[in-house]
């Protein structure tokens, strides 16, 4: 255990993924009980103020406060990672586990189903999506959703199989054990570590994915803060205050560097034997 | 008395890019209760898809002919559910990978544990505790202490001990032990091949030993088969088939264990026997006798299917044509 540390500490985008994925926790967790300023109220007197000691990156066209915009912001980002990734674990892995399980006709079918789609890009379903249910925060986050179950399908079924063909399920099959069992109890502890990386890297796509369809208008409605909001209202005034395009923007990339950094570093520190192969 | 195991023409047939291969055509044999039954042959003569074939654990792409009856059931007829049922309980099986025959993510004692759980319905704690008693008659040493390591922490060696433990938990009838000792070290196969024959006579357990290795065959049970693709060449008990090998494949097969002084200044002009040319590919075995491309001994006759079975003694056969030139010259003994 102490190894494991000592190496994680050494590898440096484990550190850097880490600690930007740290500050986006840290910023969310904090502005649940403080911000500088009240990230809903208008204020028309202080708009498009440039950065101050009161207002730290300045205020955009309503005279909010950007900082604790972006703080609450945040939470948004982090909710829909979540509960687009879980939803898309859940329902992507036991998917993948029973086409391994099973093959055959239910395993082409589980396939079929993930390449038709994935056919289309998350942003194009998500839009789908909205367009039959109307715009908002739980749609864009089941959009994603969605989006995330063949990911994970399929790579529960590539890994599972892998499992399958190991001779420790075999031996375990000469015990006697049902499909079921062999599953849950083999196959699926051996791929919690692949499904692990990709969860973080699916966390980084949501956050992109959700970013993208607020600047649309499609996902988080006003006025709950949202970075892909701030970039939408920002382009009104991109010629004259471009700064407040920046910000959402920086934390937007950061957040997401910083998520796939920490999952490629995790991916390296689980399994050394991955990263050489890579 | 009916036999524990009868396995009558048993056939496996694997899809594979080039066709279907018969990796077994029409292998028969029968088990008495507290038997043991050696198989011996080279890579690809079919031993280990015979053991699979018995379980039904063949790959996906394997189909099986021919009737496996345990107590009278046909286990080929049965649903994977029933078969689930038998599998652990009623026929366990050892296999020639300790390395990766456990499961590495967890402790051995859970895993040991499993089929009692499963198949005799104890509780978690009370099949701990007969995870310990199995530990330790495996001979583990502290078994208290190592009962929650994982298996990378385990030599190869006690790797296959607890596979053993595995095997034996819920006592099996029928232990099927396919090239146990293949992936160890030699005085350690020793030693698991010793704890394998005292657990046999202990329990009263029928024991299907499958080995390359005619020494292990001779030291540890009392019938064997030889099989050379696909087929059972020759079977009889231990002692007959050392004492008059009949089949030249048989004969081949012992000519080819390296002796202790074979370097020897007497011996140095003569190298170490060998069986001319390989194993036929699975997919285009001759016709009549598989063996007769390498044979010395080989007619045009022995090309023309079928094959006759000789009885050679007793309970003795030989699936050949010229026993008369091999039996004349009995085998030089037990090895």
């Amino acid at each position: 255990m102490s190894d494991w540390i000592a190496r994680a500490v050494r590898h440096r985008s484990f550190m850097i993924g880490g600690v930007l994925t740290f500050v986006l926790l840290l910023m969310a967790a904090v502005s649940l009980f403080w911000t500088p300023h009240n990230p809903y109220r208008l204020n028309i007197r202080m708009r498009l103020k440039p950065p101050s000691w009161d207002y730290l990156l300045g205020t955009d066209a309503f005279g909010r406060d950007v900082v604790s915009q972006l703080m609450v912001g945040a939470q948004n980002s982090i909710v829909v990672g979540v509960v687009a990734v879980a939803i898309g674990l859940s329902i992507g892995v036991s998917l993948g586990l029973i086409g391994a399980a099973r093959r055959g006709w239910i395993e082409e079918l589980i396939m079929r189903f993930s390449d038709f789609t994935l056919a289309f890009p998350a942003v194009l379903s998500a839009i789908l999506l909205t367009a039959i249910f109307g715009p908002g925060s739980l749609n864009s986050i089941v959009a994603i959703g969605i989006y995330n179950i063949p990911v994970f399908a399929r790579l529960a079924r590539a890994s599972g199989n892998a499992i399958w063909s190991r001779d420790f399920v075999t031996a375990s099959r000469a015990c006697g054990k049902g499909g079921f069992r062999i599953t849950v109890e083999h196959v699926l502890p051996n791929i919690v570590p692949i499904i692990v990386v990709q969860a973080t890297i699916q966390f980084a796509i949501a956050i992109l994915a959700e970013a993208a369809l607020s600047y649309l208008g499609l996902g988080t409605q006003p006025p709950t803060p949202s970075w892909g909001r701030m970039l939408n209202e920002a382009q009104t005034h991109v010629f004259t205050t471009p700064a407040l395009a920046v910000y959402p923007g920086i934390a937007i990339a950061l957040s997401v560097l910083g998520l796939n950094l920490l999952g490629d570093g995790l991916r390296d520190l689980i399994d050394p034997k991955l990263a050489r192969q890579r | 008395m009916a036999a524990l195991l009868e396995v009558e023409d048993l056939h496996v047939t694997l899809e594979t890019s080039r066709g279907p291969a018969d990796a077994v055509r029409g292998v028969s044999f029968a088990l008495q209760r507290g038997e043991t039954l050696g198989i011996v042959g080279e890579s690809g003569c079919g031993k280990s898809m015979t053991a699979l074939g018995l379980i039904g654990l063949l790959p996906e792409r394997a189909r099986t002919r021919g009737a496996v009856r345990l107590d009278g059931r046909d286990l080929l007829a049965m649903t994977e559910a029933e078969l689930c049922g038998i599998r652990g309980n009623r026929i366990a099986m050892i296999f020639q990978e300790p390395m990766t025959s456990l499961n590495p993510v967890h402790p051995v004692g859970r895993q040991i544990a499993e089929p009692l759980m499963l198949h005799r319905g104890l509780s978690r704690a009370a099949a701990r505790e007969e995870a310990l008693k199995l530990l330790d008659r495996v001979g583990i040493p502290n078994p208290a202490a190592r009962i929650d390591a994982y298996p990378h922490q385990m030599s190869g060696g006690q790797r296959q001990r607890v596979m053993i433990a595995i095997a034996l938990s819920c006592n099996p009838d029928i232990l099927l032990a396919d090239e146990p000792t293949t992936a160890l070290d030699v005085t350690i196969q020793g030693q698991i091949l010793d704890l394998i024959r005292d657990l046999v006579d202990e329990r009263g357990m029928a024991l299907i030993l499958i080995s390359h290795a005619l020494g292990v065959i001779a030291e540890n049970t009392r019938r064997m088969l030889v099989m050379y693709g696909g087929r059972v060449v020759e079977s009889g008990p231990v002692g007959e088939v050392f004492g008059r090998m009949a089949h030249p494949y048989t004969r081949g097969l012992f000519a080819a264990i390296p002796r202790l002084g074979d370097g020897r200044a007497r011996d140095r002009a003569r190298p170490l026997a060998t069986i001319p040319g390989t194993v036929p590919e699975l997919a285009d075995m001759p016709p009549g006798c598989a063996f007769a491309p390498r044979c010395d001994l080989a007619l045009e006759a022995c090309r023309v299917p079928p094959v006759p079975a000789v009885s050679i003694g007793h309970d003795h056969e030989a699936v050949c044509i010229r026993t008369d030139q091999t039996v004349g010259q009995p085998g030089e003994g037990r090895p």
